[in-house]
């Protein structure tokens, strides 16, 4: 099937489903239309679009899919808690294909305040703060998941966190997915509002069955407000054969920190797009990417830093460990204004090949219009080193152990970053009997 | 312990060792010294078995069996040790997580079981006041920021927990202010012992007025050109290593 008749197909799926919106608030109306009006423009991407060069999305917009977010069915959701490393007490949304499961999900103990609820349920809100801040960050314009997402909002996560907050239990949100009938596609959707000076961890973790197919078209937004300290986690960890685009919006006010991990485990056909705007002076974002492909996967990171205002920091440290026949792509575009002077942004992808057919793509872009900044950028692409492996053979380890674990380090990096330490632990055991077979 | 027997090895075209003889006991510690580029760091790699030297002859045979037929780990877990000059960093893994792993496959080679988390730590705790080194040292990535006496430190506390019987140390004195080297040299020391033989190779002798050698021999040009005992570490120091690269050239 041809990428326009796909997005064809997708026009008529929104077309059918007019009558089944009528219900919902005015403004959540106007979105979906405005989301439609710009996905028709745009229409799936094709590899000769110079952001999407190396990533062809024609397998995963041309399944047979059935009805969009379609209806919960069930399928062992404890092991999708455990998929997605979720915590099994501890204030968390689950969600099933899309759809909100209340009976899988808690606000105990989250202090006064702090809003946790899905976006269906907050769409309705009279107090309007859904409909003001939903769409404002996420690229509706440039980017047709991203519309496509938008026109077909139905459910998802509202996270506020109320100024001067400091919320130390962290807020999972998990999207499980699980084969249906047929091809199933869902839209999550995650707002997320940082109160000024507030602080918070979150984890957005995308979790499948194997099995299936499915797609699962995600986008967060994240406003951060003026000096809130922001720890977003998301975890991908979807069914083998899913395909997997997600998104992250975030605006960043001024002195505000957000640490954002993107950690790729699993998905036939993964892209993330990363899109951070530095909005307010001296605002910080650190961004800590990996990305782990064997097989056939394929595993796409996009990612946008705006320096919009001056003394921002950015720091970006992508690695990414590819097997078997595993492609890997990175590209990291930094944008400094001209008026972010005193910009520093820093940007690192590392990734290691262990096999002869595995594939690396990255490109690092750097627009800098201020003339008083900091950028550097650095990409490696390798093995393993001989001489650590020398090392570590030399203290008693055998070949396939040394490799073993100099593959566990080149990931921990990463996951050592990680501030929960639950979160830590569950990936730092799921990386060494990863690499254990290796 | 260990004979070797006209070794000769190249790093690419080129030779470094040039038919290398030498003999050593247990219970004892022999210094290697010699100028830049005579080949003592070779001469360490290839006992551990590095892969980047070939050797294009000699023999050498470490309790009895051929060393130069083992591969690099099972020449550890036979009991040899390499303390680098250089030490790798990896982040990602600490040097408890490493050593423990390393630990276990030595033992493993051996006959031991293997040590769960808690018996580990608590070997590893008593062999950190060899070297002077906080454990929270050993709980951050291996040597990844450490100093230069930080990375040896953790050289010798490997060394101490996987209880080699021949120790190799390569230059183990470079980068090492006076205070790193005396607990460096304290921590090798307390290893000494009789069943344990010990290979110090060094540019200069101030390392071997902390870990006295019993048989010190002069390296130069890829052969042993003068064996000795500590008297002659003394003899180069003051004289320098001319001396001995003329009697060399003389001989050849």
């Amino acid at each position: 099937m041809s990428l326009t008749e796909s997005t064809g197909r997708f026009i008529a799926a929104f077309n059918e489903q007019r009558s089944a919106r009528k219900d919902g608030a005015p403004w959540l109306g106007e979105l979906h239309q405005a989301g439609m009006a710009s996905f028709t423009k745009l229409g799936f991407p094709s590899t000769k679009n110079e952001d999407w060069k190396y990533t062809d999305v024609e397998p995963a917009v041309s399944l047979p899919f059935g009805p969009v977010n379609g209806k919960p069915k069930s399928f062992p959701m404890g092991e999708i808690l455990s998929i997605g490393f979720a915590e099994e007490d501890g204030p968390r949304l689950v969600f099933q294909n899309g759809i909100f499961a209340p009976e899988l999900s808690s606000t105990r103990g989250l202090p006064g305040g702090v809003r946790l609820a899905s976006l269906a349920e907050q769409s309705r809100e009279a107090d309007g703060l859904v409909a003001t801040q939903l769409g404002r960050y996420a690229d509706l314009k440039g980017n047709a998941f991203v519309a496509l997402n938008t026109a077909f909002i139905g459910d998802g996560a509202v996270v506020v966190i109320p100024p001067g907050c400091r919320l130390t239990q962290p807020i999972y949100l998990v999207y499980g997915s699980g084969a249906m009938e047929r091809p199933l596609v869902s839209h999550p959707r995650t707002l997320i509002l940082m109160g000024a000076d507030s602080e918070a961890k979150i984890v957005e973790s995308y979790a499948g069955a194997n099995g299936g197919k499915y797609f699962c078209n995600a986008v967060t937004e994240l406003i951060a407000a003026g000096d809130s300290i922001t720890h977003y986690y998301r975890l991908q960890n979807e069914g083998e054969a899913a395909f997997h685009m997600g998104t992250l919006a975030a605006h960043l006010e001024r002195g505000s920190h957000l640490t954002a991990h993107a950690v790729t485990l699993s998905g036939a056909l993964v892209r993330n797009n990363v899109h951070i705007s530095l909005a307010g002076e001296g605002a910080e974002c650190v961004l800590n990417g990996l990305y782990l492909g064997e097989g056939k996967q394929h595993i796409d990171n996009f990612t946008e830093i705006e320096h919009a205002k001056p003394r921002a920091t950015s720091l970006e440290l992508y690695k990414g460990i590819l097997d078997g026949a595993s492609r890997g792509v990175f590209n990291g575009r930094i944008v400094v204004h001209k008026d972010a002077q005193k910009s520093d942004a820093r940007q690192t992808n590392r990734n290691l090949l262990l096999s002869a057919d595995a594939v690396v793509n990255t490109k690092p872009q750097l627009e800098i219009y201020a003339d008083d900044v900091k950028c550097s950028h650095g990409s490696t692409i390798g093995q393993l080193d001989p001489g650590a492996l020398f090392y570590l053979r030399s203290r008693g380890l055998g070949p396939d152990e040394a490799r073993s674990l100099l593959s566990f380090a080149f990931a921990n990096e990463i996951v050592g970053r990680i501030q929960i330490d639950s979160l830590r632990r569950r990936l730092d055991d799921y990386l060494v009997a990863k690499f254990r077979r290796i | 312990m260990l004979e070797i027997r006209g070794l000769r090895a190249t790093a690419g075209s080129k030779e470094i060792l040039r038919g290398i003889d030498l003999k050593v006991e247990a219970g004892e510690v022999h210094a290697i010294m010699g100028p830049n580029g005579s080949g003592k760091s070779t001469l360490a790699h290839v006992l551990s078995g590095r892969e980047s030297y070939q050797v294009t002859g000699g023999e050498v045979t470490y309790q009895g069996q051929d060393l130069l037929a083992m591969s690099p780990e099972i020449r550890a877990r036979e009991g040899i040790f390499l303390a680098f000059q250089y030490p790798v960093e990896i982040p990602g893994v600490s040097t408890t997580y490493f050593l423990k792993a390393a630990l276990n496959a030595v033992r493993k080679h051996r006959g031991l079981d293997e040590l769960d988390a808690m018996e580990f730590l608590a070997l590893v705790k008593d062999k950190l006041k060899l070297v002077e080194m906080d454990q929270a040292l050993i709980n951050r990535p291996l040597n990844e920021g450490f100093s230069g006496g930080e990375k040896k430190r953790n050289e010798i506390l490997q060394m101490a927990v996987l209880d080699p019987i021949l120790a190799l140390l390569d230059e183990t004195d470079s980068g090492l202010d006076i205070d790193a080297l005396r607990i460096v040299a304290g921590g090798v020391n307390a290893l000494r012992g009789k069943d344990r033989a010990m290979i110090v190779i060094t540019h200069y002798q101030r390392l071997l007025d902390y870990i006295v050698p019993d048989f010190v021999h002069v390296l130069y040009d890829g052969r042993i050109v003068k064996s000795g005992t500590k008297e002659l570490a003394l003899e180069l120091e003051s004289k320098g290593y001319d001396w001995i690269k003329s009697e060399a050239a003389t001989v050849h």
